[in-house]
């Protein structure tokens, strides 16, 4: 089979803070020689962090790869490294066939020229030739639907308008290699959902895809093969169900149970997570509760001076990364100013609402500027525990044991009369 | 969610992302494959040391280039009232104010040739030089979102702010052609046809100083400020708005070190039949303006690999 991409022990550092004085402009420099005098050059090492280290792997011709991974784990400076944006600091990757990367979505687009010439620039840019933008210009302008505008400078366009003829364009280019950076795409729900259409297109047309999500279940979906990068390193790689079921116990395996010192504590000026937990259920092992009870988060919090009204919130995802629900308390003490203090709040999920296996909780302490839900505070993953079911007849699956699928498995309750 | 689970509850069969896949034009896959593109291998590999011009690569970007400059000349004049009569306004009124402040006033010396002319002739090729060096030295920054996020051979953008003033340049020589014709100052013969090659070293000069300008540029804003004093003193460095020979000749030698005073000499001598450049005198601004651009490719493709991470 060939090969569409070799990548061999790629590796990539950055300066970070620092990054001027190691091309020793003459400030720069003179700073920096003060800096060794007076012995705080050892600095210079914390601050040079290798976002990838030796990776490598293959990816045959025809394979959707999906590479998963937190934030900072390097994912999209591989990207960045293959889309050639940027260069690698050592090692070598070879890449057979024309690139092209959704990241790219109406890069370049100039307000002042109109939606035809747009077209033909962005094109180019993309990296298509004027003979086959031209041959396919008619189905992009129909694609787009903005067929009445194609000759108004599109900076009169809607941002509707914007992102469909954008996407129009990169939706016709037909790379024999298709890099989607997800995590970097921050378009509207349309636009992830295209997305993950043309990508799912592309993998069925036997392309080469190397897509990159924080959406595990897209992962799981559309590809053939998943490999996890954490810390610079691919510290996974196989079939997209395992990598993700890894990936998620030892990111997830964060326990039940976290605390923070105050001042390395997660949050800004107003705001600091100190520790969240799930409470515990009789009789049950840590970590693990009884579908049947009521899920207890406590989230211990400071605030440390008046400025807004705060509020805590829970985001509960299953072990696929789909989120179940979002909840925050509404009561109405968080309406005023909270006032500065440590305090604990505990979300009670209620009992038979989550379905059984892995739960993850994100906690966050919020503000409401409208229209926007502001973070001040907020740790992704802060815990998990398993949803275990010990089949008594009583929870939602009655005396069923096969699988049981779904986000959420509420006990619902059923009216019925005979007719 | 395996696909090959085997579930007793089938309701979720069909994928979410599948009605998204609907909404993509049928047409897209299993198009045409480009033949070109197909055997194409790119190698990606740590920045080498020695910096050198692909100039295969730049070749196969031809395409791209054509498109920047093209899209560079139609946004030029957009949602100006005068359009592209600044391209004939400006070298006008530039060269009127001198035509007054040095000519009439200061009686700079002009030659044989009658001075409006002379001047013009000067302001010409000037007015490209400033244009080319703002557009070139700032491209890298002005396409930042081109430089963040895609890739092309990044040299294509100071060329691109080169050529786009060229444009600006044919439009402007009406105005040197009307002098021409109202003090009957016409070109010797075949002298003539070395004018694009005058035009040709400014070009050089330009990309060169350019290349460095905008590789530094990217760490360093500096430039912007520096780029219009640089521009005020430069015609009185160049001969604008005199005639070179007329001035003392240590002075020639001088003032030939910026390879634009033999631009303006030349080219005054290709189109209006003045007195020729000094051979010496030329050799020197060329060796210069050579030297200009190796210097200036070197600077920017040694920076080159950084300009994404440092930008």
């Amino acid at each position: 089979m060939t090969v569409a991409i070799e990548v061999d022990s790629l590796s990539k550092r950055y300066r970070i803070g620092q990054y001027q004085a190691a091309y020793g402009t003459l400030r720069e420099t003179l700073v920096h020689a003060a800096r060794r005098v007076t012995r705080q050059e050892h600095q210079r090492a914390a601050q040079e962090i290798w976002a990838l280290q030796e990776v490598s792997f293959n990816v045959p011709e025809g394979q959707v790869l999906g590479v998963i991974g937190r934030n900072g784990a390097g994912k999209s400076t591989l990207l960045k490294i293959l889309t050639r944006i940027v260069t690698p600091t050592a090692g070598r990757a070879e890449i057979r066939g024309r690139v092209g990367s959704l990241l790219e979505v109406g890069t370049g687009f100039n307000g002042e020229l109109t939606g035809r010439e747009n077209v033909y620039l962005n094109g180019a840019i993309l990296g298509m030739k004027r003979r086959e933008i031209e041959q396919r210009f008619d189905d992009i302008v129909e694609f787009s639907g903005v067929e009445r505008f194609i000759d108004t400078p599109v900076k009169r366009y809607s941002s509707g308008m914007y992102v469909r003829l954008a996407f129009a364009v990169a939706a016709h280019f037909e790379p024999e290699i298709m890099l989607v950076d997800e995590v970097l795409s921050v378009g509207d729900a349309e636009f992830q959902r295209r997305c993950l259409g043309r990508m799912e297109q592309l993998g069925n047309a036997g392309r080469t895809v190397l897509f990159v999500s924080h959406a595990l279940p897209a992962i799981a979906q559309l590809c053939d093969r998943a490999i996890w990068i954490d810390g610079g390193r691919v510290v996974g790689d196989g079939r997209p169900a395992d990598v993700i079921a890894t990936y998620l116990h030892q990111t997830h395996s964060a326990g039940t149970e976290r605390t923070w010192p105050a001042e390395s504590a997660p949050g800004n000026d107003l705001a600091r997570i100190l520790a969240v937990r799930a409470l515990p259920h009789d009789g049950m092992p840590p970590g693990v509760v009884d579908v049947r009870k009521p899920i207890g988060v406590e989230i211990t919090f400071r605030v440390l001076r008046n400025g807004k009204p705060l509020f805590p919130k829970i985001k509960v995802l299953d072990q696929e990364g789909a989120i179940a629900f979002n909840a925050m308390d509404i009561d109405r003490r968080w309406l005023e100013q909270t006032p500065p203090g440590d305090y604990a709040a505990t979300a009670w999920i209620p009992a038979n609402l989550l379905n059984e296996g892995s739960a993850i909780v994100e906690v966050a302490i919020c503000s409401l500027d409208f229209p926007k839900l502001e973070h001040h505070a907020a740790v992704y993953e802060a815990i998990s525990f398993e949803v275990l079911d010990p089949s008594e007849g009583d929870s939602a699956r009655g005396q069923f044991s096969g699988q049981w699928r779904g986000v959420v498995r509420p006990l619902l309750e059923w009216t019925c009369e005979r007719l | 969610m395996s696909r090959t689970e085997t579930a007793l509850d089938e309701e979720r069969t069909a994928p979410d992302a599948g009605n998204a896949a609907t909404a993509i034009p049928a047409t897209a896959p299993g198009g045409a494959v480009d033949v070109e593109s197909a055997a194409r291998l790119v190698v990606i590999r740590p920045a080498s040391r020695i910096p050198r011009l692909d100039v295969g690569e730049l070749w196969h970007y031809r395409e791209l280039l054509w498109t920047l400059v093209w899209r560079d000349v139609s946004v030029r004049y957009k949602q100006t009232f005068l359009g592209i009569a600044w391209a004939i306004l400006v070298p006008a009124f530039t060269a009127l104010i001198y035509v007054i402040v040095f000519g009439k006033f200061a009686n700079f010396p002009a030659g044989e040739t009658p001075y409006p002319s002379l001047v013009v002739a000067g302001v010409l090729p000037m007015q490209y030089f400033a244009s080319a060096l703002s557009l070139a030295s700032l491209s890298l920054l002005s396409n930042l979102p081109l430089v963040t996020k895609v890739y092309f051979p990044r040299t294509l953008l100071p060329l691109a702010g080169v050529s786009v003033p060229l444009v600006d340049f044919v439009i402007g020589l009406p105005v040197l052609i009307f002098l021409m014709a109202k003090y009957d100052t016409w070109p010797g013969g075949w002298e003539i046809l070395t004018a694009p090659l005058f035009i040709g070293l400014a070009v050089l000069t330009v990309l060169g100083i350019s290349l460095m300008l905008s590789a530094v540029n990217v760490r360093f804003r500096d430039v912007r400020y520096m780029i219009p004093v640089f521009l005020q003193v430069l015609p009185l460095l160049s001969g604008v708005m005199f005639a070179v020979d007329q001035i003392p000749e240590k002075w020639q030698w001088i003032l030939s070190l910026n390879p634009m005073t033999s631009v303006i000499t030349g080219w005054r001598w290709a189109v209006l039949d003045a007195s020729p450049p000094h051979p010496g005198q030329l050799a020197l601004g060329v060796a210069v303006a050579i030297a200009l651009f190796v210097i200036g490719l070197a600077t920017f493709r040694s920076s080159e690999p950084r300009f994404a991470d440092t930008i």
